[in-house]
Formats: C-alpha cells, structure tokens, sequence
C-alpha cells in the first residue's frame, strides 16, 4: 500500500514523458491553492468584522467573493481539459478528482464567509441588535475553530498527508459539539428576554456558517486520504 | 498559510523531487505480484513460469491464474514480456530457435507442456490474433473453412457452410460479407481483415483467444467494432490481450496485469489498476511517466 508519508505536490505529479502535462497539472494545483488561501483570508477577514464590530471591513468582503467565483470557474476549466485531453488515470485521476471535489467546497467556504460578512452588517449595523459580550466570545472561539480547522485543510494541498488529514476530521467532531453547546445557549438568551430573538437569530446563523466551514474543512481532508490513499471514507465517520 | 505562501515563492525551489515510497510487495508463498493473482475458478493457471530466450531471461517466475469468461490485459513497456507469455498461453514460442519454457501452465488442469502434447489442437483451442491482419490469400469462405476442414469439425459441405456463416456472425462480419463469400479475404478494409481473422479463430471452436495488440493498425472505428466483439465474446471464451493502448486496457478487460522486464508487477480489478494501483511502477506506467 502507498505509504502515508507527508507528499508534496511536485513528488505527486513530476516526471511526465509528456512534460506539459505536469505544467498542467502544476497549474491546477497552485489555482486550488489560490482559492484556498482567498476563503481562508475572508473566512478570517468576516470573523475579524464580527470581532472588531468593523463594518467597513465586512463591507470588503463580500464583493472579494467574485474573485472566488472566478478561480471556481478558472479550475473547472483547467480540469475539463485536463479530463479531456491527459485522460488521467492512477494517482494522477485521484488528484484530479480531489481537487475538482474540493473546489466546490471552497467554492461553499467562500459563500458562508460573505454570510457571515452580511450577519455582521445586519448585526452591529443597529444598535437595537448588539448582543451581549458572553455570545460574541461564542461566536469568537468557534470561529478560532473554524480558522484552525480551514487553514489545516487548505495547507492539506500542499502536504498530502493522510496523518493530518485525519486531524482535521477529528476536529470537526470538536466544533460539532461546541456548535450544540451553543446553541443551547443562545436558546437561554432567547428565554431570558424575548427581545433578544432578533440578534439571537442571526448568531444562531453566524455559528451555523461556521460549522459549515468545519463540515467543508473536513470534506477537504476526506478528499485528501482519497488522493494519497485511494481510499473513499466518507459516511464512515458517526 | 506559511506552506501555501512558501509553495508559491519557492516553485523553483521546490522542483527538487524525492521519490514516492516504494510499495512492499505482498509475500505470499514467494509470490512477489501484488493483487489478485489468483481466481477461484481458473481456467488457465500459470506457476513459477520461467522463459528464457538463449541465456537471456524473458519472463521470470510469473504465477498468475485466468478465469473463463474474463478479458485480461496484458499492460508494460515494449519488451516487457507479456507478448512472450502470450505465446507461452498456445506455444507458439515453440517455434523460436532458443526458446526454453519451465514452470507450470494448465488449461482447464491438464499441462500444455506436457511431453507428447499434439499442439495443432492445442492452438485450435486456444486461439491467436494478431497485430496485423493476416488473412489467407484466399477467398472469405476459404479463410473461414480452412481451420474445420483440416481439424475434421464439418462431415458435409453444408455443415461447413454453417460454421462459416455462425462464425462470421459471431465475429460481426457476416452482414458485410453475406454477399461476397468468394471475394479474397485480401481484398476486404483492414478491420475487416482482423475480424475476418477472429471469424477464423472462432471457426475452431476454441475456449481461449489470444490478441497481440489487435487494434493497433486499425483507425478508432474499426478499434471500437474490434472491442466491441471482445465484450461479446466474452461471454463465450476466456480472451487474453495485449495491449499498448491503456485506454484499450480499461474498456474492454475485466482484470488488467501490469508486466515490468519480465516480471509481473501487479494484478487486479481493471478499475482499481487504472485508478488506485498499489506498485508504484504501475501507478508511474499507467500515467504515463516512463514507458
């Protein structure tokens, strides 16, 4: 079996007889990259807005989610050519159909940081709306998961390594439980005083974009034991 | 972020190649093969096959099990040695100056090396295409009649007649030919020509038909009407081919083997072979690194 050992790209997919095909497989790679490193700076930029109350900033990112959209697009067509014209098969098929899955879940990433960007506007846009400092640490420490948990995902396609993978997926189970836990508290926020259901909600929609994030995270790393393994192992996990 | 900002500054740095990890091999009773080279209802059963032309080793201690109604390839850069096991499958190596064959190959139990085995119906059982076409200088029908008339299979003309007819059927031909029996098979397109030459492979009855790159002087119209045939036949006969085209390989077999001078590498489901293949020289040939 191909052992586990941590494989960067350039071991992946160097030494072709017909060298263009590694400039092409070279150039997938790095635009996966691109957009990992792009929804990771606007998960943390949304996450920053929300932090600091800094509207302006939030106002930033969601026009960037364009740029997203475009490497979305710019890799699905790399990879369409590449299908057509490599046929390729081996672990060369496994990295192709790993990083065709993994931007759509990039793709996704981006779209709940813009969520978030907008709950932020929505949020500390009225003064009616601002939650109590208890909540925001809430939404603060998930969303130090949820960067911790993205960045070890996205640096996932430059290693390769089942090992890490692996802990990416562990720590989602982490954030699945600290998204219940607080939820429940959001649910005594709203029983203590009705007028709170307003801004509750939308922090109740501000966690579930960042277990979303960790449920993308954790795909990304179940396509990378896909690609270094063989192995499919999604649906394994309770 | 550090790795995704340092990939992207030092690209040039980063050419540097360390070589993947090389797969352990499976240990099992010396076999060093990985996969599944053994079946459980073998019709060929190959054991610590050795092949020498002169002193020079061509195949070495391959072991390897063919079920009936299976396509296998045969995959590896040229000189590898899956044509010369090919031959070993009919004996036709036989007929090479030099050639030595040890080792144990059974078809449907009994030894095909056997002392005193008559190989004429050896090689009417199992069969062999070629990568050319080679049609008699004859006419259709005669291609056809040639192999029953000399092994005794048609006691009347009419009974000759019909196995040229089913075997043309059966080779996809006949609807194209009906009407031009007496025409040199010389004369007919050359993917006419190969299913001509499977018509008269399938004319002797046999259980096993060999192909030695059979679609490689065809265009990729008469390459899919040859494939074609060989998912059909499969129901029928067990077929062994060898094939450079990996695509081929993927369409048409049900288990592919990979061979890499002179020995078998590995062996397996065709879709785990062309996408998750466990020796690393299979993964480098599918894809296209040397080779």
């Amino acid at each position: 079996m191909i052992d586990s050992q941590p494989l960067g790209i350039n071991e992946l997919i160097e030494g072709h007889t017909f060298k263009r095909y590694d400039g092409e497989l070279s150039h997938l790679h790095y635009l996966v990259l691109e957009m990992g490193a792009l929804v990771l700076s606007q998960v943390r930029e949304a996450l920053a807005a929300f932090k600091g109350r800094d509207l302006a900033l939030a106002h930033k990112v969601v026009p960037r989610d364009g740029e997203v959209d475009r490497l979305e697009v710019a890799a699905d067509e790399e990879i369409v050519k590449l299908i057509a014209r490599r046929s390729p098969v081996g672990s060369d098929l496994r990295m192709v159909m790993a990083v065709s899955k993994s931007v759509s879940d990039l793709e996704r990433i981006g779209d709940e940081a813009v969520r978030i960007a907008g709950l932020v506007i929505q949020i500390f846009g009225s003064e009616t709306n601002d939650p109590n400092s208890q909540l925001a640490r809430d939404v603060n420490g998930m969303g130090v998961m949820a960067i911790t948990s993205l960045k070890s995902a996205v640096e996932l396609f430059d290693v390769w390594s089942e090992e890490k993978a692996r802990a990416v997926i562990e720590r989602h189970r982490e954030m699945e439980e600290e998204f219940q836990s607080g939820l429940r508290r959001l649910m005594t926020y709203i029983l203590q005083d009705s007028r709170n259901i307003g801004v509750a909600i939308s922090l109740v929609l501000v966690i579930k974009s960042l277990e979303r994030i960790g449920h993308h995270a954790q795909n990304l790393a179940e396509y990378t034991i896909f690609q270094v393994k063989g192995e499919d192992i999604r649906n394994q996990n309770p | 972020m550090s790795a995704i900002i340092e990939l992207k500054r030092d690209k040039g740095e980063r050419n540097k190649r360390t070589p993947l990890p090389e797969v352990a091999t499976i240990a099992d009773e010396g076999v060093k093969t990985v996969g599944e080279w053994t079946v459980s209802n073998p019709r060929i059963r190959c054991r610590n096959v050795n092949v020498y032309y002169g002193e020079k080793q061509a195949i070495q201690n391959l072991n390897l099990d063919i079920a009936g109604q299976e396509v296998i390839a045969l995959i590896g850069p040229s000189g590898c040695g899956k044509s010369t096991f090919l031959r070993c499958l009919n004996r036709m190596n036989d007929t090479v100056v030099g050639c030595r064959v040890d080792g144990e190959i059974l078809l449907d139990g009994q030894d095909i090396y056997q002392e005193g085995l008559d190989v004429v119906p050896l090689r009417a059982r199992v069969g062999m295409v070629f990568q050319k076409p080679n049609p008699f200088p004859k006419s259709i029908f005669e291609n056809i009649a040639y192999g029953p008339r000399i092994h005794g299979f048609a006691s009347s003309k009419a009974e000759l007649s019909e196995i040229v007819e089913k075997s043309l059927q059966q080779a996809g031909l006949w609807e194209e030919v009906k009407a031009d029996l007496d025409q040199a098979g010389t004369s007919l397109s050359g993917g006419q020509q190969q299913r001509l030459c499977i018509a008269r492979t399938l004319a002797v009855n046999p259980d096993v038909i060999l192909m030695d790159e059979p679609c490689s002087a065809l265009d990729p119209i008469a390459t899919t009407r040859i494939e074609q045939l060989i998912d059909e036949l499969r129901e029928h006969y067990t077929i062994v081919i060898v094939t450079h085209n990996m695509q081929q390989a993927a369409r048409v077999a049900q288990r592919t083997a990979y061979f890499h001078l002179g020995e078998l590498i590995e062996v397996g489901e065709t879709a785990r072979i062309f996408t998750n293949p466990r020796h690393k020289l299979t993964n480098d040939y599918i894809s296209g690194r040397f080779g």
